[in-house]
């Protein structure tokens, strides 16, 4: 019991750290302060507006950026999903 | 003296592509780059005075014609054959170099046309040079020679489409000269329809990404550059504010990412981002400023070095692993650093992350639409520039080079492969960096600042989260043996379907009527033959000896006549 366990570690030890299930949290941490980083500057800075003529104030709140990055792309892997319902086929589906 | 010796730079290309075959390898390579090179000097040395005209029917021709923007096209074409040519040399067959110098040499040439009927001439021996480079491949994936006849005949339509509407505009006006045109009566109409099929407009976009992913991994690399960002310029020159584009150019955007974002082939997932990028550049020739137009352009210019790069370094995959499926790889950073550094470049450069060739180009086009007032313009883009990173930037570097470890432990492809791929790097970078490069070519004065504090951080900002999104969804996009349907399943499928079926249920009408047709046409025919054949009354050589009897007879006639008359 206790060998298999080993063989398991030393198996865990030969991947790339990237591949260990230890180092997975590490990397979901960096990506989260790598994201406060991104909108710090917001708290100090105010952005360029780009339609004050047409009175859109949208692009130059804060944090636009950021939310509107993530939900614009989360919706497009939604749709691609929804349409997957329809479109997708087996991938020898013309042979 | 100088003047004298120019001739049009697209035609060096095309001979370049005809000598290939007959010469002994070792010279091969010598051509292979120094043809490029030659060409590119060739178009820099070109001025507004040069021209060479041709006189066709009452038509006259001029295949000299320089614009500021078909030099930045010829530019970077010329480039692409030189690195392109470097990266394929050792593994290429020379009917696909040899076809892609002459597919190279006729984009170049379209970008010095200054005439409607040479524009068409240099269109079609690109199509046909296309499809070669695509049929070379034929040996090695049995998939190519089907893939090639769908990719001709999409663009044979586009060529015929293209035609008609050249001779109606003719017709109705008189000039051949390709200049700035309206789409506004039946000859523009049909222009325009053509160009957009080649550019990879609905319904026609599902081409690029049939036929690119079968062409060999250097062929796949030679025809992202030219076709589609040959239909870009002649749209710039041809059509520039049309608004019907933006729609058009917007579709585009969204297809290629939600395309791309289905998709397990890693070289159809950057040929159907080659659609959503020449959206870009054809929503920015619909809003038609000048500052548009400058994005365009830049951008075209940009991304057929990016675009390129990211072929290259697919192509190497290919090459080394013999696997074209994201299901199939993953953890090839470990074995392939050199080719999975550059893959990173290229997608940080069509994700236009700052200090890269996107970032300074792109943004010209996303800017034009503030500029000119288009909100929603504006927010589609700005979504789009996210959805980039998602479906390219992120995805084909993840499942390629990452996800999980496939096992696979492939080595670098050989080094004029690498030797390419850092060149392209080097060059997204150097632009990136040194903006004014391209900036300084543009067809219009530009005043742009690209690195502006605010321009970096809401940039950043914007891909981060967008990259946020990919992991936070990863499990929404795992791969599946799967390809999605297009609007080719309309001449795949149901057509294919249609006569099939015609032919297997309903004999009993069908063949009457075929044979009918056959039989009406065969007695046609057998009435010709008897006529006008070999044996025929009217083909038959006379014998000497009949003549003669002919000539007597006349003679003896006439006399008599002679003899009655006196």
């Amino acid at each position: 019991m206790s060998q298999s366990n080993k063989q398991n570690q030393n198996q865990e030890k030969q991947k790339h750290w990237l591949y260990r299930e230890e180092n997975r949290k590490t990397l979901w941490k960096i990506q989260f302060g790598i994201l406060i980083l991104a909108v710090l500057p917001d708290f100090f800075m105010h952005h360029h507006a780009s339609f004050e003529a047409q009175g859109i104030h949208l692009d130059a709140s804060p944090f636009f950026y950021a939310w509107y990055g993530f939900l614009t792309c989360a919706a497009m892997v939604v749709a691609a999903k929804l349409l997957a319902v329809v479109l997708k086929r087996k991938d020898d589906y013309y042979d | 003296m100088m003047s004298s010796l120019i001739i049009p730079p697209g035609l060096i290309l095309i001979l370049g592509g005809l000598l290939l075959p007959w010469l002994a390898p070792r010279f091969r390579t010598f051509v292979a780059i120094g043809f490029p090179l030659l060409t590119l000097t060739i178009v820099w040395l070109v001025t507004p005075e040069h021209s060479m005209k041709l006189a066709f029917l009452d038509y006259e021709l001029d295949i000299l014609h320089l614009s500021s923007e078909g030099r930045v096209f010829a530019t970077v074409f010329s480039m692409m054959a030189g690195i392109g040519a470097l990266y394929a040399i050792k593994h290429a067959r020379t009917l696909e170099l040899s076809a892609a110098f002459v597919y190279a040499g006729s984009a170049v040439g379209v970008t010095f046309c200054g005439d409607l009927i040479s524009l068409f001439v240099f269109w079609e021996i690109m199509a046909i040079g296309s499809t070669l480079v695509i049929w070379a491949n034929c040996h090695q994936n049995n998939r190519a020679y089907g893939a090639s006849m769908r990719y001709l005949l999409v663009h044979l339509l586009g060529g015929v489409i293209l035609m008609i509407g050249i001779a109606a505009h003719v017709a109705n006006t008189g000039s051949v000269e390709f200049t700035a045109m309206k789409a506004d009566s039946f000859g523009t109409i049909l222009i325009i329809i053509g160009f957009l099929i080649n550019a990879g407009a609905p319904p026609f976009s599902a081409w690029i990404a049939d036929a690119y992913p079968e062409a060999s991994p250097s062929g796949t690399v030679f025809l992202s550059a030219f076709t589609t960002k040959t239909a870009v310029f002649a749209l710039l020159m041809g059509f520039p504010g049309e608004s019907i584009l933006i729609y058009v150019g917007m579709y585009m955007v969204f297809y290629g990412i939600i395309y791309a974002l289905l998709e397990n082939d890693m070289r159809r997932i950057l040929a159907y981002s080659i659609v959503n990028q020449v959206g870009f550049m054809v929503v920015a020739i619909g809003i038609g400023s000048e500052l548009a137009l400058n994005g365009a352009t830049a951008h075209a210019f940009a991304h057929i070095i990016y675009k390129g790069l990211l072929l290259m370094s697919a192509g190497s995959v290919l090459l080394m692993t013999g696997k074209r499926k994201c299901t199939d790889l993953g953890g090839l950073f470990q074995s392939m650093p050199v080719t999975a550094i550059n893959g990173i470049i290229g997608a940080l450069a069509i994700s236009a992350v700052p200090l890269t060739s996107g970032f300074v180009t792109k943004s010209l086009e996303t800017s034009a639409a503030a500029e000119a007032g288009m909100p929603w313009v504006w927010f589609c883009l700005v979504a789009a520039s996210a959805g980039v990173f998602l479906h390219a930037g992120i995805k084909f570097p993840w499942f390629v080079f990452f996800q999980k470890d496939s096992g696979l432990r492939p080595p670098d492809p050989p080094w004029n492969m690498r030797v390419a791929m850092w060149i392209m790097s080097f060059l997204c970078i150097l632009i990136g960096i040194v903006p004014s490069i391209i900036y300084g070519i543009l067809p219009y004065a530009l005043d742009y600042q690209p690195y502006t504090i605010d321009h970096v951080v809401t940039q950043m900002q914007l891909l981060l989260f967008a990259g946020f999104a990919f992991f936070a969804l990863l499990a929404l996009m795992k791969r599946t043996l799967t390809i999605s349907l297009d609007f080719d399943w309309f001449y795949r499928k149901l057509m294919f379907g249609v006569i099939a079926w015609i032919k297997e249920h309903s004999p009993k009408f069908i063949s009457p009527a075929i044979f009918g047709l056959t039989t009406f046409g065969q007695r046609r025919f057998n009435r010709l033959f008897k006529v006008h054949g070999p044996q025929g009354i009217l083909a038959r050589t006379w014998p000497s000896a009949s003549m003669v009897l002919w000539v007597a007879v006349l003679l003896a006639t006439a006399m008599i006549l002679h003899f009655i008359s006196l």
